[in-house]
């Protein structure tokens, strides 16, 4: 018997290419008549466009186009990128212009493409297109945005709300008008970006002999681009083909559809070139969506012994200059908040601001991570004002295990219940307290002060909606070579999804994946399809690659018993062959029962038998699989440097059935490593004309292997009922309890000074200051005694 | 265009004979005109790490030198680590084993680092490991997939170095 690749530690199919070099990225895509591209981009935060002059640049030698808003118009059905989710929310309008034609209104706003023999010669005569700009007055606070007296970020937008909302349920004036204590917090979080290490890129080919164009898009979400691009240049989708090649990290952004997007194809239809662009960092810093500033006011009613009453407040959140998603992020925000926790009555305001900033879009967790930062901020809050233990807090309120499901008085961002499948979340939280020596920290914590040195813990526990509906098909064919071919729209980025649907078929089909050939992200493979986000491919993709792989599997052996005149039940698939599982030596190859349903003209095909060994299966489920977990950490503050060591950190989570344990090591590692960034190191800073002043990785710190401390997984395996397969979703997991642990250790470690923790993320500065302060007022009331 | 000059540069054990524009970098110099495209670019000025290539035996960062600057110089890149097309370098395999790659983007910069580090450190602790790889980024593994794969790989290149 083979091991099952289903739930084992099984080696991936990525990496042979990826680890010798041979790994085909956008950038690696090469044609002899290949053309470079580079953008001419708006260096205001917001101005008006005066006039836009090419002729010097169409001047240097290499140089084959240049082109602009008015070049491009005649060829364009649809010249702005409406791809906001749709929502009754929204108080305006404001999608991205292919190329900006009298308004730019953020730095980085593409206004020209210089298309030229070598990315060289196109920087060269992008520096020569000479823009006249009128400046405008740039917004840049979320919060004063909304003032009446704010200048508009769009000069002839009546204000700044893009969308306001209200996520409530029970009777929240009643919760807060009885309670014995009411406590307020106001929080800043702030969010920089995704930053794979791959930016983005895209190389387009029109073909005259397929009469089709084919771009290849380092994205997360091939089928919308195709069926953007389709409708923007209204062509037929049949001559759309949009594919996604080696992609070097997606955490959101990717996920996005971006101006470029359209004008590289349109460059490449128009030269009768293939046509490349490849940002660099610095685009990416101006030009790659990304998540920003949220302002929470939000204050929590709880009982004499700590049980929460209800929670209310508002959120402001920024929405940047354009919609390139819409209003899930600040949606998903003000869900997560009570996910975890029973919280009878809630009610959160939440209104999104436009800004002259990038547009502000997913990043890994996609606004859930800032949700559950709010609660544990809460019941720290709770704790402390109550004296009583942080975990104590978190466990008289948390959802018991033996309540699931649970439905949550809440509606998703589409109108379906939110009903908490499966977990126990309160076990989570005593594996991460075993672990970290939660009931013995006190000691340890004194003595190390004794000598001068300041150690604390903290928690937070989260629950993530997974596995975004409605649905992701998968196709399977099995051809005369015997060979598996699996296609999805689903993408790879880094993930694992290649080997993730291998896995799962190879399960009901031979049971190895050597046999298996995977197509992840081109839409000619498969009609359908959505991509990579919101932790949702092993349980939509992967539910359907079931389906289909035990359809298969139910059609070979049909077919194979006929040909081998035996039983169904009496034959196994191995490998590549179909064998009586007693005597391995009467077999058929899966070769041959796929020639046996290819059919020959003019003869019957077996009785009963369908043609072909295809399936294509959509799993369709709107309701998401809710993941869970806790972790804790302990941690080290230098109150002189402000220094934050990790000394230890434990996180236990809870995705459902695992397909493959070192993959999700891998995604939950990774997404810690992303949360200690956020809540320490990644400040997208902007100043008050909007320019971005941290665009460089040198002044937007990434986390290095120096910074990551050993992360300590602990697992749960709750199988979800809601699919085939009992999965969740991991991918964003482990970015959810980073910042809220760490900032509860960080309060903890410096309790004798009473600092307090409020924003993300927190620098070694600001720990000074807020240390400093501290004994400054210390120093003030002894003097006053 | 530019000025050209004709350099003699030995790339994974290739010789190259080539002209080429001065102001060319050595990583697009290696990428765009000689195709070979394992080095990856991730910022080009110097952070990121990714296009990290040793350079006479050692580490140097591709997008911060002139293809011009290596002229008479030898090449490693991810292309030249595995000793045969069907045979992968032990740091590769515990890069597999350990699952020290996810996206694969940062991986070539990563292997050509260790393959100087682990030469001139081959009994490395967990600690040195993370100060040798603190000027290469990766966004997916959270490193400590890295780490692992470096420690194993260790312990294999000894075995290797100490079998008969």
């Amino acid at each position: 018997m083979r091991p099952r690749t289903f739930g084992n530690r099984v080696g991936r199919l990525e990496d042979p290419a990826l680890l010798t070099g041979k790994g085909r990225f956008v950038d690696d895509i090469r044609f002899p008549s290949l053309a470079h591209a580079a953008f001419v981009r708006s260096p205001q935060g917001h101005a008006a466009i005066l006039s836009i002059d090419t002729k010097a640049a169409l001047a240097v030698p290499g140089v084959l186009g240049v082109f602009t808003a008015a070049d491009f118009a005649p060829h364009l059905r649809i010249d702005r990128l409406i791809v906001g989710l749709p929502s009754p929310s929204y108080r305006q309008d404001v999608n991205r212009p292919v190329l900006a034609k009298d308004e730019v209104v953020h730095v980085g706003e593409p206004l020209a493409i210089v298309v030229a023999d070598s990315r060289y010669i196109a920087e060269d005569a992008a520096a020569l297109v000479d823009v006249e700009y009128e400046l405008l007055t740039p917004v840049a606070d979320a919060r004063t945005a909304l003032e009446k007296s704010s200048a508009t970020v769009h000069r002839n937008a009546p204000h700044n709300l893009l969308a306001e909302f209200d996520v409530a349920y029970g009777d929240i004036a009643a919760a807060f008008a009885n309670a014995p204590h009411v406590f307020r917090e106001m929080l800043w979080q702030h969010r920089g970006g995704g930053h794979s290490i791959e930016c983005r890129g895209a190389v387009a080919r029109y073909d005259p002999v397929e009469d089709r164009l084919t771009l290849w898009s380092s994205t997360q979400t091939p089928h919308m681009a195709m069926r953007l691009l389709s409708d923007m240049l209204g062509w037929d989708e049949n001559r759309v083909r949009v594919v996604t090649p080696d992609v070097g990290g997606g955490f959101g952004p990717k996920l996005i559809f971006y101006p470029e997007d359209v004008a590289v194809p349109l460059a490449a239809i128009l030269l009768g070139r293939p046509v490349k662009w490849i940002e660099d960092r610095r685009e990416h810093f101006v030009a790659s969506t990304q998540e920003r500033d949220q302002f929470w006011d939000i204050a929590i009613a709880v009982d004499e012994s700590a049980r929460i009453l209800g929670i209310r407040g508002t959120l402001i959140h920024e929405h940047g200059a354009y919609t390139a998603r819409g209003v899930n992020l600040p949606y998903e925000s003000a869900q997560t908040v009570t996910l975890a926790y029973e919280v009878p009555a809630y009610h959160l305001n939440v209104k999104l601001a436009l800004t002259n900033k990038v547009p502000v879009t997913p990043v890994r967790g996609a606004g859930q991570p800032q949700g559950a930062f709010a609660m544990e901020r809460l019941l720290d809050r709770v704790a402390r004002e109550l004296k009583l233990d942080r975990a104590e807090v978190r466990s008289r309120n948390l959802i018991a295990g033996e309540r699931m499901p649970y439905t949550k008085p809440l509606k998703s961002r589409g109108g379906m219940p939110v009903v908490l499948d499966s977990g126990d979340y309160p076990k989570c939280q005593r594996m991460v307290l075993d672990a970290i020596g939660w009931a013995g920290f006190k000691p340890r914590q004194s003595a190390a002060r004794a000598k001068g040195r300041y150690l604390g813990v903290g928690l937070a526990n989260f629950v993530k909606g997974t596995g975004r509906g409605p649905f992701e098909p998968v196709t399977l064919r099995i051809g005369p070579s015997g060979k598996i071919q699996i296609y999805s729209g689903a993408a790879a980025m880094g993930q694992s999804t290649k080997t993730m649907l291998a896995q799962i078929v190879a399960d009901q089909l031979g049971g190895t994946m050597d046999n298996i050939h995977v197509t992840a992200g081109d839409t000619a493979g498969i009609a359908m399809g959505f991509g990579g986000f919101n932790s949702r491919q092993a349980v939509m993709a992967g539910s359907s690659a079931h389906l289909a792989a035990v359809k298969l599997r139910d059609k070979v052996l049909t077919i194979a018993a006929r040909l081998l005149d035996m039983a169904v039940d009496s034959l196994e698939i191995d490998g590549a062959m179909i064998q009586v599982k007693a005597q391995p030596k009467t077999a058929i190859s899966l070769g041959n029962v796929a020639r046996a349903v290819a059919g020959i003209p003019g003869l019957a095909l077996p009785a009963g038998i369908s043609p072909g060994l295809e399936a294509t299966e959509s799993y369709v489920r709107d309701e998401m699989a809710f993941a869970n977990g806790a972790a804790a950490v302990e941690l080290e503050v230098d109150p002189e440097t402000g220094a934050v060591d990790i000394r230890k950190f434990v996180i236990a989570h809870d995705c459902g059935r695992i397909i493959n344990p070192m993959i999700v090591d891998g995604q939950i590692l990774g997404g810690v490593a992303h949360g200690i960034g956020n809540a320490l190191y990644e400040w997208m800073g902007f100043d008050a004309e909007c320019q971005p002043i941290t665009a460089t990785l040198a002044d937007y710190l990434l986390v290095g292997s120096t910074e990551t401390p050993r992360i300590d997984l602990l697992h749960m395996e709750s199988p979800s009922p809601l699919n085939p397969l009992g999965v969740k979703g991991v991918g964003e997991c482990g970015v959810m309890p980073v910042a809220p642990a760490i900032m509860s250790a960080i309060e903890d470690a410096l309790s004798p000074f009473g600092v307090r923790i409020a924003r993300t993320p927190v620098t070694p500065a600001e720990i000074v200051a807020a240390v400093q302060t501290a004994r400054r007022e210390e120093k003030r009331l002894a003097l006053a005694l | 265009m530019g000025e050209k000059r004709n350099i003699a540069v030995t790339i994974n054990g290739k010789k190259y004979q080539e002209e080429v524009e001065v102001r060319y970098t050595l990583a697009d110099f290696m990428r765009q005109q000689l195709g070979l495209t394992g080095t990856h670019l991730g910022c080009e000025h110097g952070v990121c790490g990714a296009c990290t290539i040793l350079f006479d035996g050692l580490s140097a960062r591709s997008c911060l030198m002139l293809a011009v600057q290596a002229d008479g110089h030898e090449i490693l890149t991810v292309e030249g680590i595995a000793p045969s097309p069907d045979k992968m370098h032990p740091l590769q395999e515990a890069f597999r084993d350990n699952h020290g790659l996810q996206c694969g983007f940062c991986t070539p910069g990563m292997l050509t680092t260790l393959i100087e580090f682990l030469r001139d450190n081959p009994d490395p602790t967990e600690q040195e490991v993370r100060i040798a790889i603190s000027g290469n980024l990766c966004r997916c593994t959270g490193y400590q997939g890295i780490v692992a794969a470096a420690l194993d790989a260790a312990q294999r290149l000894k075995a290797v170095k100490e079998a008969p």
